[in-house]
C-alpha cells in the first residue's frame, strides 16, 4: 500500500513536469514576442531590443531557455513578471487564497446539489424530482459560465439587490460566484450518480439484501449509494480541472480578484513568466488532488485496497 | 398434516408495454415442514419467479400476483405490506442464490454482513451478533471464521462465499430456506459439499428447502418431493422416488431422458426434447407441452389438462395412462450388460458383468489403437502468467502456473475430453493449443507442423484448420451483425468467393446445424439460446476445419437443448471427419461425447484413458473423487458419500510434491515431497499417482 501510495507520487510528479514543459515549449512557438509587448518597436533602437531580449534571455536556443527555468523552478524561483518585475509565486500565493475559497465553495455546491439530486431522482425514477434533476443535469452541463454568471447578476443583484455585483470580500461576494460555478459540476455529478445509482439497484446484491428484510432507506443509503459513489469520486477529481478552468471566466465576470484573474490578464499582456508560473502551480493543484482522490478510492472500495 | 407452506392458484403477471404479460398460471404447491421440496424444469418455466412471489421480491420487478395465495405457517403472504413482510423477510423466510460472486455487497465485509441482518430483527447487541456470526460461519465450514468475517465477499472463492451466503440465511432461525440454482456455479466437488451441508444443516435447524435446480441429478439426491414446472405451470408433482421410476408427464419425461447419465453410450444419440420452451408473449393454446409432446393430439391442442390428483402426485396430461402403458413395454427390454455395470459403478457392482465388461473394454481399447494418426502431439507444454510484483525486489518473480509441463496427443477423428475443477488449467490449455496465447515452452505439433514457432501469416494460415465453440452462446456472436455475416465472415478471410456462392454456403452452413436458411439475414436477439450455439457452430464449421476447440460449449444450456447440440456435434463429426477437444465441468456430458478423457489437476494432466475406462477403473484419487460428485440420477441408492475435502489451492503456489497431496485422503510422506511422473499402468491409460487404484 505505501509502495504503491509512493509510486503514484512519482507519477505525479512526472505529470507536473511534463505538462510544464509542454506549456513551455507551446508558449515558445505562440506568434508574438514578449519583447514588443515591452518596448514599442516604433520608437526603441535595434539596440535596446536586443539588450532587453538578452537581458529576458529570450535569445537563447529553447533547449538553454528550458533548463535555465526548471533550474530556477527547483529553487522556488517563478521568475518575474515582465510588466513590473514584480516576482511571480508571491503574487500567486497572495491570490490564491481567495480562488481557493471560490473552488471550495463551488464544490460544496457541486456536491451537495449534485450527490442529492442524484440519489433522490435514481430511487424516485420518473417521478416530479427525477425530471427536474436531470432539467438540472442539462442546464449545469450546457450553460456556459460567463451567461448564467451574467444572469444570476442580473436578477439577484441588480434587479433584487440581495447580494453585491463584485468584489472578493466577504462571504456575500462567495455565494453568485459559487453557483454559478458549483452548477457545471452539479450537472455532471447529477446524471453520473443517478446513472450509477440505476446500474447499482440492478445488481444481485440488492435482491439479497432485500432478502435479508432490510429497509429500503438502509439499502439505499448504506448499500447503494457508497458503491454508486466509486465512479462519482473520480469524477470529484476531474471537477477540480474544471473549477480551476472556470475560475478564469468567473473571476473576470464578477471581477474578483484570484489566479484565474491573474493568468487571465497575464495572457492579454503576453507576461509569459506569470502565464507559465500560473499553470505550474495550477498543475501541481489538480495532480495532488487526484491524487488524493486515488488514494481515497481505497478506502472507499475494498477492491481497489487488495490490488495495489 | 400441517403446511408450513402452502401456495394456492397463485398467478403472477408482469407490467409491460404491451400489457400484462401472464408469468405463472394456477401454480399450487405445499411444503411440509422438515420437507425438501425441488422446483425443476428449464429455464423460463417460471420456478424463480415463484421463489420471488413466495418473498414477494416480485413487487420490485414489476411484477405482480394477480390471483391466489401463498400461506407461511398460516399468514397470508399475499395480504400483508412491504413493511410487515420486512420482518418476515430474513427471520421467517431465507433465500440462497445462484451466483454466490454478485450476491454480496462488495464493499462491506461478510461479517458486517451478517451482523447486518441478525440486528435487524433480533435485539442483540453488536458483541453478540459478531459471536454468533462468527459461529454461524465455523458451523458452515468455514476455516478461520474470526479472519473471514474481516474480509471483503472479493477476498473469498465461490465455494466459500456460498457457504457465507447460507450463514447469513440462517442467521435468524428461518424456518422457510429458499436456495436458487444454489451450486449452478460451483465446481461439481464444492457442489457435492454444499448440498451436504445443506441436507445436515436442514436436520439441525428444523427448516424445510424449496430447492430450485435444472439438474435433475441434484433433485434425485435431495428432494423429498419433485415438482415439474413448464411455462408458468406446475405440469408434474410427486415424491422424488416415483418420479425417477415412473414419471407421469411427457415433459417430466423427455427431461429426464435428455441427460446423459453415466450409462448412455458412445455416438448413442441423447434423447432430446424438439424445439424449445415457448416465450411468454406467445404461448400455444391448450396443453402449453403440446408442440413439443410426441403424444399430443387434438384434444391436446384444443385443451387445457387440469392438475389431476391420484394416488399422492399430481400430473396435468390427458395421455397419463398411454404413457404409461408404453413404457411398460419398454420396461420389459432386458438391460444391457453396459449399462448394469454402471449402476454397478454406484454401488452394486456384480463380478460376472465386471468379467463381460473388461473383455469387451479390451477389445474396444486394442481396436482403437491400430494406427490411428495423431492430429496434436504436445510435449512439455508450459503457460505462466507473470503476477504482478510485490514485496521486496531482488526475489524470484512469481508466476501462476496455468499449465505446467503437460504431454499428450489428440488423435485425428477423435474426441478428447479434457475435465477438472475450475483453475485446473483446461481452458488455458485449450487457449495455448490454438495459439490464441503463446506457449511459455513446449511444442505443439499439429499435423506436420509445429505451430508455436510459426509466424503471424502461416498462423493465420493454419488457424483455417482449428476453430473453436464458446461457452456463451450470447457473448460470443456480435449483436450488430446479421447471422449470415457472422457466419460467412471467415469464408471472407480465407476464401474468395462471389457474393452469391458465398450466400450459398451459408445457406449450406446453416442447413447443415439444424436452421432455416432464411435466419441468415435476421440478428443474434432473435434467437434462443440453443439456435445461437447452432449458429456458433455453423461459423466454426464454415472452412471445413480438421480441428474443433468446444471450452464448455453446452455448459450454459438447458439439459434438453443440451442433448441437441451434443447430439448435432456428433452428427457433424461423423459426417466431416472432425476432431474435437471437448472441455466441460458436466462429467456425463463429456462421458457421453469423448472417446478418451483427461483429467487436469492444477495445470497438471493427472490422468488419461479412454472414457469408460476412466469411469470404470479410475486411477487416480482426484478422478475418483471427482466422479463421486456427480449427483446420482437413481434417489435413494445413496452413495457412500467420498466428497472432496477442501478447495483447489492457488496456481501460484501450488503444494510440492503431488500437487493433490492436501486434499487426498490416501497421500503420504512420499506424495508431499516427491511428484510423480505420468506413467501408464495399462494400455491407454496413464496416471500420475505414487499409488494408483
Amino acid at each position: 500500500m505505501v509502495g504503491a501510495v509512493i509510486g503514484r507520487m512519482f507519477t505525479s510528479l512526472l505529470v507536473v513536469a511534463g505538462s510544464s514543459v509542454l506549456v513551455f515549449v507551446i508558449l515558445y512557438l505562440l506568434p508574438g514576442d514578449p519583447v514588443n509587448s515591452l518596448l514599442d518597436p516604433t520608437f526603441a533602437t535595434s539596440e535596446q531590443i536586443a539588450s532587453l531580449r538578452h537581458q529576458l534571455g529570450v535569445d537563447q536556443p529553447l533547449h538553454v531557455q528550458l533548463a535555465d527555468y526548471f533550474g530556477k523552478l527547483l529553487h522556488g524561483d517563478f521568475g518575474n513578471s515582465l510588466l513590473n518585475s514584480e516576482p511571480v509565486l508571491p503574487r500567486i500565493l497572495s491570490q490564491f487564497p481567495a480562488t481557493l475559497a471560490l473552488a471550495a465553495a463551488s464544490a460544496v455546491v457541486a456536491v451537495v446539489i449534485g450527490v442529492l439530486l442524484g440519489v433522490l431522482s435514481a430511487i424516485h425514477r420518473n417521478k416530479p424530482i427525477d425530471v427536474i434533476a436531470r432539467i438540472v443535469g442539462l442546464l449545469g452541463i450546457s450553460m456556459p459560465a460567463f451567461w448564467s454568471g451574467i444572469l444570476l447578476l442580473l436578477v439577484f443583484s441588480i434587479h433584487l439587490g440581495w447580494l453585491p455585483t463584485m468584489g472578493s470580500n466577504g462571504w456575500k461576494t462567495l455565494v453568485l460566484p459559487s453557483i454559478t460555478l458549483g452548477l457545471i459540476g452539479a450537472g455532471f455529478l447529477v446524471r453520473m450518480i443517478r446513472n450509477s445509482m440505476l446500474e447499482v439497484v440492478n445488481e444481485h446484491f440488492i435482491v439479497t439484501l432485500r432478502s435479508k428484510g432490510l429497509s429500503e432507506r438502509s439499502i439505499m443509503y448504506r448499500h447503494a449509494l457508497r458503491n454508486a459513489l466509486i465512479p462519482a469520486v473520480t469524477m470529484i477529481g476531474m471537477l477540480v480541472g474544471e473549477m480551476l478552468a472556470g475560475a478564469v471566466v468567473i473571476e473576470t465576470v464578477f471581477a474578483r480578484q484570484g489566479i484565474g484573474r491573474i493568468i487571465a490578464d497575464a495572457i492579454m499582456a503576453k507576461d509569459l513568466p506569470v502565464v507559465q508560473g500560473v499553470i505550474f502551480f495550477s498543475a501541481i493543484i489538480y495532480v495532488s488532488v487526484n491524487l488524493i482522490v486515488d488514494i481515497s478510492y481505497s478506502f472507499i472500495d475494498p477492491r481497489v485496497r487488495r490490488a495495489t | 398434516m400441517e403446511q408450513l407452506l402452502e401456495i394456492q392458484h397463485l398467478s403472477v403477471g408482469f407490467h409491460t408495454r404491451r400489457g400484462l404479460l401472464q408469468a405463472l398460471n394456477d401454480v399450487s404447491l405445499t411444503i411440509r415442514p422438515g420437507e425438501t421440496v425441488c422446483l425443476v424444469g428449464e429455464s423460463g418455466s417460471g420456478k424463480t419467479i415463484t421463489s420471488k412471489a413466495v418473498m414477494r421480491l416480485l413487487d420490485y420487478e414489476n411484477g405482480r400476483i394477480t390471483n391466489g395465495q401463498i400461506r407461511l405457517g398460516g399468514i397470508d403472504l399475499t395480504a400483508l405490506s412491504q413493511n410487515e413482510l420486512r420482518s418476515l423477510r430474513g427471520k421467517k423466510m431465507a433465500m440462497v442464490f445462484q451466483e454466490p460472486m454478485s450476491a454480496f455487497d462488495p464493499v462491506y465485509t461478510i461479517g458486517y454482513q451478517i451482523v447486518e441482518t441478525i440486528r435487524t430483527h433480533d435485539s442483540k447487541s453488536k458483541e453478540e451478533a459478531w459471536e454468533h456470526a462468527v459461529s454461524l460461519l465455523e458451523r458452515v465450514g468455514i476455516p478461520e471464521p474470526r479472519i473471514r468475517m474481516k474480509q471483503y465477499p472479493g477476498e473469498l472463492s465461490g465455494g466459500m462465499l456460498q457457504r457465507a451466503m447460507i450463514a447469513l440465511a440462517l442467521s435468524c432461525g428461518p424456518e422457510l430456506l429458499i436456495a436458487d440454482e444454489p451450486t449452478t456455479a460451483l465446481d461439481v466437488t464444492i457442489q457435492a459439499q454444499i448440498l451436504q451441508l445443506l441436507q445436515e444443516l436442514k436436520e439441525e435447524f428444523r427448516m424445510s428447502i424449496l430447492l430450485i435446480t435444472h439438474d435433475l441429478g441434484i433433485a434425485a439426491e435431495v428432494a423429498d418431493r419433485v415438482v415439474v414446472m413448464y411455462a408458468g405451470r406446475v405440469v408434474e408433482q410427486a415424491p422424488t422416488a416415483e418420479l425417477f421410476k415412473q414419471p407421469h408427464h411427457p415433459y417430466s419425461q423427455g427431461l429426464l431422458q435428455s441427460v446423459a447419465s453415466l450409462d448412455t453410450e458412445k455416438g448413442e444419440r441423447l434423447h432430446s426434447i424438439e424445439g424449445a420452451i415457448p416465450s411468454l408473449s406467445a404461448l400455444p393454446d391448450g396443453c402449453l407441452f403440446h408442440p413439443r409432446c410426441p403424444y399430443a393430439t387434438e384434444k391436446c391442442r384444443a385443451e387445457v389438462p387440469p392438475l389431476v390428483f391420484e394416488n399422492g402426485r399430481e400430473s396435468a396430461c390427458w395421455h397419463t395412462q398411454e404413457l404409461l402403458r408404453s413404457s411398460a413395454a419398454n420396461d420389459d427390454r432386458p438391460k444391457s450388460a453396459k449399462s448394469e455395470a454402471f449402476t454397478a459403478q454406484s454401488g452394486l457392482r456384480t463380478a460376472e458383468s465386471n468379467m463381460v465388461l473388461e473383455t469387451v473394454e479390451l477389445q474396444l481399447i486394442e481396436a482403437a489403437a491400430v494406427d490411428v494418426p495423431d492430429l496434436f502431439q504436445i510435449s512439455g507444454l508450459r503457460k505462466y502468467y507473470p503476477v504482478k510484483r510485490r514485496g521486496f525486489p531482488g526475489r524470484a518473480r512469481p508466476y501462476i502456473r496455468a499449465v505446467d509441463d503437460v504431454s499428450f496427443t489428440i488423435r485425428r477423428g477423435e474426441t478428447f475430453g479434457l475435465v477438472g475443477e475450475s483453475g485446473s488449467g483446461k481452458s488455458t490449455l485449450g487457449r495455448v493449443l490454438l495459439q490464441l496465447e503463446a506457449a511459455t515452452s513446449g511444442q505443439i505439433r499439429f499435423g506436420d507442423q509445429e505451430i508455436t514457432k510459426l509466424g503471424s501469416s502461416a498462423l493465420r494460415r493454419a488457424r483455417k484448420d482449428m476453430q473453436m465453440i464458446f461457452q456463451d452462446p450470447y457473448g460470443a456472436l456480435d449483436p450488430r451483425w446479421t447471422v449470415g455475416d457472422i457466419i460467412g465472415e471467415p469464408l471472407g478471410v480465407h476464401e474468395r468467393l462471389s457474393t452469391m456462392e458465398k450466400r450459398n454456403r451459408v445457406a449450406e452452413l446453416l442447413a447443415s446445424v439444424g436452421l432455416d436458411a432464411s435466419y441468415a439475414t435476421r440478428y443474434p436477439h432473435e434467437f434462443s439460446g440453443g439456435q445461437r450455439q447452432r449458429i456458433g457452430i455453423a461459423r466454426a464449421i464454415a472452412l471445413k476445419p480438421k480441428f474443433i476447440l468446444a471450452d464448455e460449449a453446452v455448459s450454459a444450456l438447458d439439459v434438453s437443448v443440451q442433448a441437441q447440440v451434443v447430439n448435432l456435434l456428433q452428427d457433424l463429426q461423423a459426417k466431416m471427419g472432425l476432431t474435437y477437444l471437448f472441455i466441460a465441468h458436466g462429467l456425463q456430458v463429456v462421458r457421453h461425447i469423448s472417446d478418451r478423457i483427461g483429467v487436469m489437476y492444477l495445470g497438471k494432466l493427472v490422468e488419461i484413458a479412454p472414457s469408460h475406462e476412466l469411469f470404470l477403473h479410475p486411477a487416480h484419487p482426484y478422478t475418483k473423487a471427482l466422479i463421486a460428485s456427480i449427483p446420482d440420477m437413481s434417489p435413494g441408492a445413496k452413495k457412500a458419500h467420498t466428497v472432496l475435502q477442501g478447495e483447489i489451492p492457488s496456481p501460484a503456489r501450488p503444494p510440492s510434491g503431488c500437487r493433490f497431496h492436501t486434499r487426498c485422503p490416501l497421500a503420504t510422506a512420499k506424495c508431499r515431497e516427491e511428484e510423480p511422473d505420468l506413467n501408464a499402468i495399462a494400455a491407454e491409460h496413464s496416471v500420475a499417482c505414487h499409488f494408483p487404484f
